[in-house]
């Protein structure tokens, strides 16, 4: 018995280490630097881009990118097109519902308004503010008296506030930040709020298996300092860190 | 690109220019176009196959057939192209993997759908896995080129049966008297002279398509649509390149791009309208035999 018992677990050493052969694929939105992007040379890169790599390649797992539309991450993570997303991607309740998520790899960032220089604060609570569609920042301001106009990337949500769009945009402070320090007719508006969790990978909720290699490798990286190495080299010291 | 590029941020403009416009992403950029071309290229034969074959359909004497053909029609010509665009994919791709899943692993005993999860079989999956990114693009272009055809397919179907109707019935009468069968005269009589019946219509759907290819973006496509959103947003100086918003001046390429497109289609089907009115009773033919004269 004690045999069967071993063989069987041989047995199945051997398929998860065949498993672990497979390419996992790590889908991405390439348009939310310094989360993610495509940079001029048509490569992906960005905190996650080194987060991702550096994980894969603790766990012994050979990763390659997918790139994704924000809007329909989620659907093509359920159907199968990719295995993770690791998107700059808040953990919230609603989100748990459909996919499962690791521990966070970056502590929650507090979301800002930026708005043209000038700009009445005011217009955080009656006025139209733009952000990008299915995030939780979009969630936030549908529960304000302020109107809300969503746009597909994070990118079309700046330039909606620059063309007298909207009044202002509420996004991760880590997106905006560098965009509103560079800019000359930007400035942020109104105090830092705390929206959604932290930033974790999103996985389908039946691969647990995969949640669980990534979640140690989190830990791990969590403990030796590399996490925070690399946070600070994207986000700058201030950046809080694990 | 160019030796100068190693550092853009203290190039003057032109050359500081000839790096941006060299750079990888604009390369890809470029490449889009032609992604655009080569779909427009495919998709139009099998666009004008599946018509034929909606045509025939519809002109069938057989119930089955005929109730086929029609339903085809009706049902895609009723339902917006976007909606076809975001099923198909989804759904054919999950109707081969599950069919693939039936094949290949009869002992499975997990059910496919667990939650809000599809799961097939290692085996079943498709693209297979371990596939290249060059075969997941192909298989995302195939299935983009398939949903075009289904539904330009419909239209083409209702132009063609329109153009076969349109073919005087005293010649098909005539043919028959001289003993031919149907195929016979649907063959020699028919198919020759209905093109230019069909011709405007046709004109009018292939400028549909035209316009309709920047719906690759929904599937997946880097086409070039996606790229001119893409490099024209405002760069911070994350990137090499860093410039304010540019759009404005990416979505004019693509106007001057599609603009060509339409001028050059034009061009060619007033060539094919001439090529096919010859001997043709038509105002068009009729004006050339008296040229001609």
């Amino acid at each position: 018995m004690k045999k069967l018992t071993l063989t069987l677990a041989a047995l199945a050493l051997t398929a998860s280490g065949a498993a672990a052969q497979d390419v996992v694929r790590m889908g991405t939105e390439g348009a939310y630097p310094p989360f993610n992007f495509i940079n001029d040379n048509n490569e992906l890169e960005g905190f996650e881009i080194d987060l991702g790599n550096a994980m894969c390649e603790r766990a012994g797992l050979t990763c390659e990118w997918v790139i994704n539309d924000w809007d329909t991450i989620i659907p093509n993570l359920v159907a199968g097109n990719y295995d993770t997303i690791i998107a700059g991607m808040s953990i919230t309740e609603a989100r748990q519902e459909v996919i499962s998520f690791t521990q966070n790899y970056k502590e929650p960032d507090p979301s800002r308004y930026a708005a043209l220089i000038g700009t009445d604060p005011s217009v955080i609570d009656n006025g139209v503010i733009a952000t990008q569609s299915n995030t939780v920042q979009a969630g936030y301001v549908a529960e304000t008296d302020a109107d809300l106009i969503e746009f597909p990337t994070p990118d079309e949500t700046i330039a909606a506030v620059r063309a007298g769009e909207a009044d202002a945009v509420l996004a991760d402070g880590d997106f905006l930040r560098p965009i509103v320090e560079e800019s000359s007719d930007l400035e942020f508006i109104g105090d830092p709020m705390h929206i959604g969790g932290g930033v974790g990978m999103g996985l389908r909720q039946s691969d647990d298996e995969l949640r669980e290699a990534f979640d140690a490798v989190i830990t791990e990286m969590k403990e030796d300092g590399s996490l925070n190495e690399l946070l600070i080299r994207w986000f700058g010291e201030d950046t809080p860190t694990f | 690109m160019f030796e100068f590029c190693a550092d853009p941020s203290i190039l003057p403009d032109w050359q500081w220019f000839a790096c941006y416009l060299t750079s990888g992403t604009h390369l890809a950029f470029y490449r889009s176009f032609l992604v655009v071309i080569l779909l427009l290229m495919i998709t139009a034969p099998v666009a004008l196959g599946m018509g034929m074959l909606g045509a025939l359909a519809l002109r069938s004497h057989s119930v089955p057939l005929n109730l086929i053909g029609r339903g085809y029609v009706n049902l895609i010509r009723g339902v917006p192209d976007i909606v076809f665009f975001l099923f198909v994919p989804i759904a054919l791709g999950q109707g081969i993997e599950w069919v693939l899943h039936q094949i290949n692993c009869p002992d499975w005993d997990q059910p496919i759908r667990q939650g809000n999860d599809f799961i097939v079989c290692r085996e079943a999956k498709m693209p297979p896995v371990g596939a290249s990114a060059w075969t997941r693009n192909v298989y995302g272009f195939t299935m983009a080129i398939i949903a075009f055809a289904l539904v330009f397919g419909a239209f083409v179907a209702n132009t063609l049966h329109g153009a076969m109707q349109a073919v005087p019935r005293a010649q098909v009468e005539t043919a028959e008297s001289y003993g031919m069968t149907r195929a016979q005269a649907f063959r020699r009589i028919v198919l020759p002279q209905m093109w230019v019946f069909a011709l405007p219509g046709l004109s009018n759907i292939w400028q549909i398509l035209v316009k309709a290819t920047p719906l690759l973006f929904l599937l997946g496509i880097q086409d070039a649509v996606f790229w001119a959103r893409e490099l024209g947003g405002a760069k911070t100086s994350l990137y090499t390149y860093p410039h304010p918003d540019w759009r404005v001046w990416y979505f004019l390429a693509l106007l001057v791009f599609y603009l060509f497109l339409t001028w050059i289609s034009e061009r060619g089907f007033g060539w094919l309208t001439v090529r096919l009115s010859r001997g043709q009773a038509t105002a068009e033919g009729e004006r050339q035999r008296r040229r001609a004269a």
